[in-house]
């Protein structure tokens, strides 16, 4: 295991943060506003929304980096420089972490396809590289790849991280085939593993998805395919609409009992995803604390 | 015939580069283009529906499939249209405004155009004008509207309202997806129906047209 996630394991399992996108709309980013520009143009209130984990108890909290590649940012015609909202996206939650939890730093997909020929391989591996680069200079403490559907671009990408040195978690989302229990190009729990360790990865695990309950066998089936520490952060449920409002069905309670569930299946790192709030985070550190 | 069987493995293997050749040949041999698309390429889109409803088939065996029906329906269509036939139906489909996810959009519009469609992409964040300028100027029958985020979902409620406001919403069915959406949004803004993905969104494409 790497050094990093030894000590980090040491005392039990760690908890993460929850999602940012749905926190920065509270604090007036508007919808299909690019999150990651609020980097430079609003750093205090991303943040504000690192603080708020913080508080609520994540032992890691995430940057605000997730769509900072520069084939996702092109989509937007802002002219945004990659590298300097990257910098800037790790500068922020070292800040809001003070020494209390630790960075690791997101990369998301690009957001195109490289089946349908939508991208290139080079393309992408140049992408990562230079938004890897970027994150890795700002001092964070890892590299998360997530919210991946594609193994051959979660490949591209996993090489651009683990050519900066620092550690790398790489999660997937699997939420496909009847049983909800593949990615979207088809990919098993046990393929994603072998494929994962075979590339490097330092930890691997699940990310978004259809909500906690199917992540638990999700990951007990990672856990028997890897000694790895495993990674795992469900969403809230799928939203619904509701008087024309948008809310997700699982509670933080719920989602709570669904965390030590996950423990129980093998589970290192757990938080959460779309829907999951500061509120969520108190509610899974106190469901795992007594484990400690 | 055996090349019939072939073109029938072609399309359901998703080799693109086969499906060309054979229909090259069969045409050259004088096979009938509408009986081609009817006996043997529709039953191989079948079959590579039924693969995937049944976790045999992923997303990148759809995509090559309707890579592969496209080869061989370009050398097809001309051949049809010359006899004065219509395609089965002409699509407007995008992704709502706000949105710039297109990976769900593009797999409908490529399983679409392989079921023998005419597809009208209009790309990605597209205003509700937009969509209803190109479904009046293409004479679309069938407006198909994207969106992965919660918080753009709300612009296929604007698609709707100015469909009714211009008149249009006579002329064309709706059918929407994307991650977020659900049968019952769809219910609740007035859409004809909704797709949790690509390949049923054919078969739904195909009702709302029939009906």
């Amino acid at each position: 295991m790497h050094p990093l996630f030894t000590s980090l394991l040491a005392q039990g399992p760690v908890v993460t943060d929850g999602a940012w996108g749905t926190e920065l709309q509270k604090l007036g980013l508007r919808p299909g506003e690019h999150p990651d520009l609020w980097n430079l143009s609003h750093p205090d209130r991303v943040g504000e929304v690192a603080s708020r984990y913080v508080e609520a108890g994540s032992a890691v909290i995430l940057t605000n980096t997730f769509r900072s590649n520069r084939i996702a940012l092109a989509a937007h015609g802002e002219g945004a420089d990659p590298a300097a909202l990257n910098a800037a996206g790790v500068r922020i939650s070292r800040k809001a972490a003070a020494g209390r939890a630790r960075v690791f730093a997101s990369v998301g997909p690009s957001g195109k396809m490289l089946m349908s020929e939508e991208v290139t391989e080079a393309e992408l591996a140049a992408a990562f590289a230079e938004q890897c680069r970027a994150l890795a200079e700002a001092g964070p403490d890892a590299l998360l790849i997530e919210t991946m559907s594609d193994l051959e671009e979660t490949r591209i990408a996993l090489r651009a991280a683990r050519a900066t040195g620092l550690p790398v978690v790489v999660s997937m989302v699997f939420d496909s085939g009847k049983e909800r229990d593949r990615t979207m190009m088809g990919s098993t729990p046990e393929q994603v593993a072998v494929a994962l360790v075979e590339a490097g990865a330092d930890a691997i695990g699940a990310n978004c998805g259809l909500g906690i309950e199917g992540y638990i066998p999700v990951c007990a089936r990672l856990r028997k395919s890897t000694s790895l520490p495993l990674w795992i952060k469900p969403n809230a449920g799928m939203p619904e609409m509701e008087e024309g409002r948008i809310t997700y069905r699982t509670t933080p309670a719920e989602f709570a009992a669904g965390s030590r569930d996950l423990l129980k299946a093998g589970a290192d790192f757990i938080g959460g995803c779309c829907g999951t709030t500061p509120e969520f985070i108190r509610a899974v550190s106190a469901a795992l604390h007594p484990v400690h | 015939m055996p090349t019939i069987q072939t073109l029938y493995d072609a399309i359901l293997n998703g080799n693109a580069k086969a499906a060309k050749e054979i229909t090259q040949t069969s045409l050259a041999a004088g096979a009938n283009p509408q009986a081609l698309v009817d006996d043997t390429m529709i039953p191989a889109m079948n079959e590579v529906g039924r693969r995937y409803e049944a976790n045999e088939y992923f997303v990148p065996e759809l995509l090559i499939a309707a890579r592969a029906m496209k080869a061989s329906l370009e050398l097809i269509r001309p051949l049809l249209s010359a006899r004065g036939a219509e395609p089965v139906g002409r699509v407007v489909i995008g992704t709502v405004q706000g949105d710039l996810h297109d990976i769900g959009k593009n797999l409908v519009g490529a399983m679409l155009e392989g079921a023998g469609f005419e597809v009208i992409d209009l790309g990605v964040d597209v205003s509700p004008e937009k969509f209803i300028n190109a479904a009046r100027e293409k004479k679309a029958t069938l407006v198909a509207l994207s969106a992965l985020l919660t918080t753009t979902m709300h612009s296929m409620k604007a698609v709707m309202e100015k469909l009714k406001e211009s008149g249009m919403r006579g002329n064309v069915k709706v059918m929407i997806g994307g991650a977020p959406v659900t049968q019952k949004y769809a219910d609740e803004i007035g859409a004809d129906g909704y797709s949790s993905n690509a390949n049923a969104a054919v078969a739904l494409a195909r009702k709302l047209l029939a009906a």
